[in-house]
């Protein structure tokens, strides 16, 4: 009597096991296993054709921190109930704006009573940074109040918000009254370029900071530990009873009224959140860049950071810390192996990395799109 | 109930509100126009060609909006196959207008295709389809760049004038109207003489199968009752006698009727004229036949609002600067009549059977379920549908530029119509053919003279272009910002009933 018993019990242990598995991968998703299996694979082939995989593996870390504060603006976004802010470059130009102003007061002098060089760098990046976030603050809240007016369309809209603001921008890029030549077009006086290049002014602020090298591979530690820090920031945010608050607003909006809580301030505050960051995080992606991208330059940033948060495994209405840093790493690990590895493999083809960053990132933002079904 | 409603002030208000987006960029094309210094002559060339060119794919944009798909940012997919086409006829040594109908006809199957699986992909996220087109249009951008970058030349090895040196890869700019393929403005360019045969011939072939398909189902031939032949008979007659009066194509004979013939532009001052006049005898005839014939009470207002404007048209066609400039352009014959004949097709089909139930599933989803409509293939066929017309729209446009810039032809395809098509009044949940035609006027005025205008008055044309690319991106943002925000009043409404 017992044995049939026993090995039906073992067999729904096993079936149970490979439920638990399938379910396991379900969850995580395939495109996120497809992903990172690309990226080991490549990276193992970037090993066997001979590439300098320390040097290549800082790259990495360094494109890591440069992106990572643009992925995060997307958490308190995401979890205030806003869905992906793919209108991140309303905060990227506000942040550009900083920048633009902190050149200009390094060309008139301002702070020039710095004379420790990296302190200086630091100095005009401080500045940047602050007005930046300022700007991103005020376009923030603007930004949540309309994006309040318009729930269950905020993808859609904030992409074309987004749009907008860079072209608005785009008109005061060419009118700014910026004197530093370094800024302007030549010839013309008045203007700013398409690329303005940092190495004067805030360049490497960060990056340099308690830079070191392990063997071929250089560590930004200054950029890496800027980036963990606002992760941490973001994770103890997340975790005080405002941030709960907040989550609580996104998760379930008629159970949180119900408790008491400010649905639309809450969600204004997830997008002014996000929308700040926007503006900090381009300031330390062009500080480790070298350049300000202006004009179109921002025009597509967003995607790139939505789709970053979604490879790490967020969703439209959840991400967490960890989403970030994953997907961040995972995202940027893919592209920056891959344009040395196809010019090594397949040097006559220019783009390769351009076509994966698109097939990627949108391929995972549709895939999200499909799966957000069942919450709506 | 159209002919029974009396002009109010509250219809004229509803009128402005309605209209708020076109009054407001007439007033800034007007101010621009004003600004920029050009002459009419200048600015109707210019914007009868965007018209031609540009038009085709707005229209494309209708069916999805009436099948409740939103604004389809995919119709950027349909280019593509209009280009991926493009590419393998030119090849395969296509030239001129046939060469261009290859295309189309190559394009149809790749569009059919694309079309298919983005509707299959739309029905899996309801709702967000327009987020999932502007991005599903990206995704395709980078399969796109993958066959043209690599797998031509890379994979299947190809020797044309349009590799790159390296022979992996296309060029980033195909050159189309240069020998062998004479494919620049080869739509244009086709003479009315040629027009004319071909429709002759056509309509005599089809008249012909469509009575032997009578004889041979053993139906009656009549001229009377829904199965009436008087149509088709009636447009044969015409087009014989005109056909005659060519001197059958210009082979019998030459007169000056043929030599007018021979022309491929129609001149837009007496095209208007003619149009003008055809419009208000058709007007005429309807206000006629509403108020004596069936002696409907009332006053019939929409015949008598298009007579007003027919007539407001011709009197400003009469103001000098108006006159040389319509009397210096003009229009391409062919490109123009396909388009007229899409808008026809389409007030054609919106009527049929399966165009009702693209409505029902428009308006309500679970009503149209309710009453027994697919759904989803609806929805699809209607994703099919404007995938390929948005392919002939690219094709249109591209014989007219001459050159395929490879890689970018597409990026603002969907952009430009989609911004164009607001203008002109369209919405997320509500469109028409007016929207388009409006929509391509206002919006390309607005195109044409912002550089212009930006050069004269701020000394930059570089503001004057970014100024109409923050107009494309805020007139979607603000489309889109309305038809939420009154989807989330109407949910309120319902909730407080």
């Amino acid at each position: 009597m017992s044995k049939p018993q026993d090995v039906v019990k073992s067999e729904v242990v096993k079936d149970d096991f490979m439920v638990i598995v399938r379910k396991r991968i379900a969850a995580f998703g395939l495109p996120r296993i497809i992903i990172l299996v690309a990226f080991i694979l490549m990276f193992v082939l970037a090993g066997i054709v001979g590439m300098n995989l320390p040097s290549f593996f800082g790259d990495v870390l360094r494109r890591w921190g440069m992106w990572g504060i643009l992925v995060l603006a997307m958490v308190p976004s995401i979890q205030s109930g806003n869905a992906p802010n793919f209108g991140v470059s309303v905060g990227i130009v506000a942040g550009l704006l900083g920048a633009v102003i902190s050149i200009d007061l390094n060309y008139r002098g301002a702070f020039d009573f710095i004379t420790n060089p990296a302190l200086h760098r630091i100095a005009g990046a401080l500045v940047a940074i602050a007005i930046g976030v300022i700007g991103g603050t005020v376009l923030g809240m603007l930004y949540g109040m309309l994006l309040n007016r318009v729930k269950g369309s905020e993808m859609a809209i904030s992409v074309y918000v987004g749009f907008s603001a860079v072209a608005v921008f785009n008109i005061l890029w060419v009118r700014i009254p910026i004197s530093n030549p370094i800024a302007i077009l030549p010839g013309t006086g008045s203007g700013l370029r398409q690329m303005i290049n940092l190495q004067d002014d805030f360049g490497d602020a960060f990056d340099s900071l308690f830079r070191f090298q392990i063997g071929s591979m250089t560590i930004h530690t200054g950029l890496l530990l800027l980036f963990f820090l606002m992760c941490f920031f973001m994770y103890i945010f997340m975790k005080s009873k405002r941030g709960m608050r907040m989550s609580a607003a996104g998760d379930n909006p008629t159970y949180a009224r119900a408790s008491g809580i400010n649905v639309d301030r809450m969600r204004i505050l997830g997008t002014t959140i996000s929308t700040a960051l926007g503006a900090f995080g381009i300031v330390i992606y062009a500080q480790s860049f070298g350049f300000l991208q202006m004009y179109r330059g921002p025009l597509m940033m967003g995607f790139t950071a939505v789709a970053s948060v979604l490879i790490g495994g967020a969703t439209i209405r959840r991400a967490k810390v960890f989403d970030v840093l994953f997907g961040a790493f995972l995202f940027n690990g893919i592209l920056t192996i891959a344009l040395p590895l196809s010019t090594q493999l397949i040097p006559d083809i220019p783009g390769v990395p351009e076509m994966l960053r698109l097939i990627i990132s949108n391929g995972i933002i549709l895939y999200a799109l499909t799966r957000a079904k069942g919450g709506r | 109930m159209e002919n029974q409603k009396i002009i109010s002030p509250n219809m004229l208000k509803s009128f402005f509100f309605e209209n708020k987006v076109a009054l407001m960029f007439l007033i800034i094309s007007g101010v621009a126009f004003w600004a920029s210094g050009m002459t009419t002559v200048m600015f109707f060339n210019e914007l009868s060609v965007r018209i031609g060119r540009d038009t085709f794919l707005v229209l494309s944009l209708l069916i999805p909006v009436v099948a409740g798909l939103g604004l389809n940012f995919g119709i950027v997919i349909g280019a593509m196959s209009a280009q991926i086409a493009l590419f393998f006829v030119v090849l395969f040594g296509g030239s001129g207008a046939s060469g261009l109908f290859t295309v189309a006809l190559v394009a149809t199957p790749i569009a059919i295709l694309l079309g298919y699986l983005v509707g299959r992909l739309f029905n899996s996220m309801k709702g967000s389809e327009m987020i999932g087109g502007m991005i599903v249009a990206l995704f395709a951008a980078g399969f796109y760049q993958f066959f043209f970058l690599f797998f031509l030349g890379g994979i299947v090895p190809i020797e044309s004038r349009m590799m790159t040196s390296s022979g992996i890869g296309v060029l980033n700019v195909i050159d189309i109207g240069a020998s062998p393929s004479y494919m620049r403005q080869a739509l244009d360019n086709v003479t009315m003489l040629h027009i004319l045969t071909v429709a002759f011939w056509a309509m005599l072939v089809f008249v012909a199968i469509m009575l032997i398909v009578r004889l041979v189902k053993k139906q009656a031939i009549t001229m009377k009752g829904p199965l009436s032949i008087r149509r088709p008979i009636f447009a044969l007659i015409v087009l014989a006698i005109v056909y005659i009066a060519s001197g059958f194509g210009g082979m019998a004979f030459v007169n000056g009727f043929t030599l007018w013939l021979y022309q491929d532009r129609l001149n837009a001052l007496y095209a208007l004229w003619w149009g003008g006049l055809l419009a208000a005898l058709l007007m005429g005839y309807a206000i006629i036949k509403a108020k004596v014939v069936e002696k409907s009470p009332g006053v019939p207002i929409k015949p008598i609002a298009y007579l007003v404007i027919v007539i407001i048209a011709f009197l400003l066609s009469l103001w000098t600067p108006v006159y040389t400039g319509l009397e210096n352009v003009g229009l391409p014959v062919l490109t123009y009549l396909i388009i007229i004949g899409l808008c026809v097709a389409i007030k054609w089909f919106l009527n049929t059977r399966l165009g009702q139930n693209m409505r029902s599933v428009g308006q309500s989803r679970p009503v149209a379920t309710a009453a027994g409509i697919n759904v989803d293939r609806t929805r699809i066929i209607a994703m099919i549908m404007s995938t390929v017309l948005a392919a002939y729209g690219q094709i249109i446009m591209l014989q007219n530029f001459g050159v395929m810039n490879t890689y970018s032809a597409h990026e603002n395809v969907g952009l430009f119509a989609i911004a164009a098509f607001l203008v002109g009044g369209a919405s997320v949940a509500k469109a028409s053919i007016k929207n388009a035609i409006l929509g391509v006027i206002l919006f390309h005025s607005l195109f044409i003279l912002a550089p212009f205008a930006g050069a004269n008055l701020m000394d930059s044309t570089l503001i004057g272009e970014y100024f109409r690319e923050f107009v494309a991106y805020a007139v979607i943002a603000l489309a889109l910002v309305m038809h939420a925000w009154q989807r989330k009043k109407k949910r309120k409404a319902k909730e407080n009933e």
